[in-house]
């Protein structure tokens, strides 16, 4: 094909506009990223006598236990995390999609925990958590239940931070809402003259119809609970004990008072396989039960 | 709408639209109350800890904890904050989020400009590529970034912080402006073009206008992202002069250990300007991130 004189112009303007990003890509993504595939096969010294040690760094993980313990860790939030949050986000949208009065008050109220973040929020939340005169515990004796130390508890630190979590899922409405209002309308005018019931029409109506929101949320929604760190890092350090190391925090532990590039890299990359196969796999299972739009109009 | 409307006509009304128009109001009651629980419990932690930072030592001690006590102590807000140089990181963190911000925004713009206006070879290779790097934590890159950092002598400096961003890094906010500036007719510019304005022209009096809200959106979410900033400063910032906001507060806790009243007064102190900055831009991202068309 001989490019044309306009096609030159479009090239030429195409490579220069986007050339900061290519920059960028190379020196503080792609170059970084393979410079820690390397560093994960060595064992690196800051002192220079650093040397090749082949898959050694993975084959040590594997007889790791603070390894393994922090996948478990992890894992176990994760598992409880995702699906919870996601029923949150759903459930306010569900409720602000009606003709509500306040509608503005309340899509604020709900949004304003996705802005309240940082150590400032985390030190607040250690007060909440706080046995005896933390808000928690003060609110469960009237209810009769001596409220467990949350954040000193080996079994309840990890409920506690999915509780902090939850709390700022409702702003997960917001990509929710503009799945929802997508929805036709006649859908559920044709289904309510047929006599289906609002609970029949969301589950068969409202979910296929958002479901490749779903997906998105899904998948975000793993991605953000792997790399979950500094909340943990200034409330828990990891404790009690490593009951709430979670995996990030040993990863940068290791890297940064330790200073075991290698090792630190050896776990990224296996964090970064993880979220991967992660992902192939929501996107592989999704084909039987995300509904695309333009599968009807194709089949046409 | 059209249902209820059937439902009033004569002969129907007495059987029907009682119950009806009965199980309608105790649906939008069910609505109302479940909203304002959950709205009690998103406010009330904070307010809870609002009041702690309002309290004296001997308020702090009583038990059980009550929400307001009296008289209330707005002064811990003033020796909170001096209790440690908070104006000092006040200022390293302005520095170092307004670089960020200019620099974040700027670059995403140009780059969105440039996958969105020009075909040039490869833009949908390089575009997926640019979202697939939205997926790599940013774990995987930090440690050969801090070898790079440390060979520019960068370390302890506020650049390893803000210069990467102003390389369009960030795929989501290139994401976010690029399908604000698709969304713009491009016969809109080459109108212009026919009557002879010149390219900056068009750009600057056309394209930068209506793409306001985007940009509003993308400044919001990295002066979000660059002000809460953890793992950054706690890997390049070493010296207590050169601390941010985060550090110097997690420091506050762990040297000094203040009394709660103190420490929740100055953490509310710090969140304050994402908070501003929540209820000034909301208009700009409840609207801005619509993803229902483009994720198909």
């Amino acid at each position: 094909m001989i490019a044309t004189s306009h096609q030159r112009r479009e090239n030429r303007n195409f490579y220069l506009w986007i050339s900061p990003w290519i920059f960028g890509f190379l020196v503080f993504q792609v170059g970084p990223m393979l410079f820690s595939l390397y560093l994960s096969f060595m064992h690196w010294s800051p002192f220079g006598s650093s040397q090749w040690v082949g898959f050694g760094q993975y084959i040590r993980m594997l007889h790791d236990p603070l390894f393994w313990k922090s996948l478990k860790v992890t894992g176990y939030f994760t598992v409880l995390n995702v699906p919870l949050s996601m029923i949150a986000g759903l459930a306010v949208a569900l409720l602000l999609q009606r003709e509500v009065r306040g509608l503005r008050f309340f899509r604020t109220i709900y949004f304003l925990p996705r802005a309240l973040t940082g150590v400032g929020v985390a030190y607040l939340w250690v007060y909440i958590f706080s046995p005896n005169f933390g808000l928690l515990d003060h609110l469960l004796s009237y209810v009769g239940v001596h409220g467990p130390a949350w954040l000193y508890s080996r079994t309840w630190v990890i409920p506690a931070f999915v509780l902090m979590d939850i709390w700022s899922a409702g702003g997960g409405m917001v990509i929710w809402l503009g799945a929802l209002q997508d929805v036709p309308k006649t859908l559920y005018e044709a289904a309510s003259l047929d006599g289906a019931t609002s609970w029949s029409q969301f589950w068969r109506i409202t979910l296929p119809m958002i479901s490749p929101v779903l997906l998105f949320n899904l998948v975000m929604g793993v991605i953000h609970s792997f790399e979950v760190f500094s909340n943990v890092y200034v409330m828990t350090a990891g404790g009690p004990g490593t009951s709430s190391l979670f995996y990030v925090l040993y990863l940068f532990k290791e890297a940064f008072p330790g200073f075991h590039f290698g090792y630190a890299s050896a776990l990224a990359w296996t964090l970064f396989l993880i979220i991967l196969a992660f992902t192939l796999l929501i996107f592989r299972t999704s084909r039987t039960w995300v509904y695309y739009e333009t599968e009807v109009e194709g089949r046409r | 709408m059209i249902q209820s409307t059937r439902q009033t006509q004569p002969g129907h009304r007495n059987t029907v639209s009682p119950l009806r128009s009965l199980l309608h109001k105790l649906r939008a009651a069910v609505t109302y109350v479940l909203l304002i629980l959950g709205a009690l419990g998103i406010i009330v932690p904070v307010l809870w800890t609002a009041s702690v930072a309002i309290k004296s030592r001997a308020q702090l001690a009583q038990y059980p904890p009550r929400l307001l006590n009296f008289p209330m102590h707005w002064e811990n807000f003033i020796t909170g904050w001096n209790a440690a140089p908070f104006t000092h990181y006040f200022f390293n963190s302005v520095e170092v989020t307004f670089l960020a911000v200019l620099g974040t925004t700027v670059s995403s713009f140009i780059v969105a400009y440039g996958f969105a206006r020009f075909r040039g070879y490869g833009r949908n290779v390089l575009f997926i590529m640019l979202l697939a790097t939205m997926m790599v934590p940013p774990q995987v890159t930090m440690i050969p970034t801090f070898m790079l950092m440390r060979f520019l002598h960068w370390v302890n400096t506020f650049y390893p912080l803000w210069v990467p961003g102003c390389f369009a890094t960030s795929g989501f906010n290139v994401f976010l402006l690029r399908q604000f500036l698709t969304g713009i007719p491009r016969e809109l510019e080459e109108a212009a073009l026919m009557e002879g304005a010149s390219p900056l022209h068009i750009l600057s009096r056309i394209i930068l206008p209506l793409s306001l809200p985007g940009l509003a959106a993308v400044a919001i979410l990295s002066f979000v992202w660059n002000w809460t900033n953890f793992m950054g400063p706690l890997i390049y910032l070493n010296t207590p002069s050169k601390w941010t906001l985060p550090l110097g507060l997690m420091n506050f806790q762990q040297q000094f250990t203040p009394l709660p009243n103190k420490m929740m007064a100055v953490s509310l102190l710090i969140t304050l300007p994402i908070v501003v900055v929540f209820f000034v831009g909301q208009k700009y991202f409840m609207k801005g991130i619509h993803l229902g068309r483009s994720l198909q």
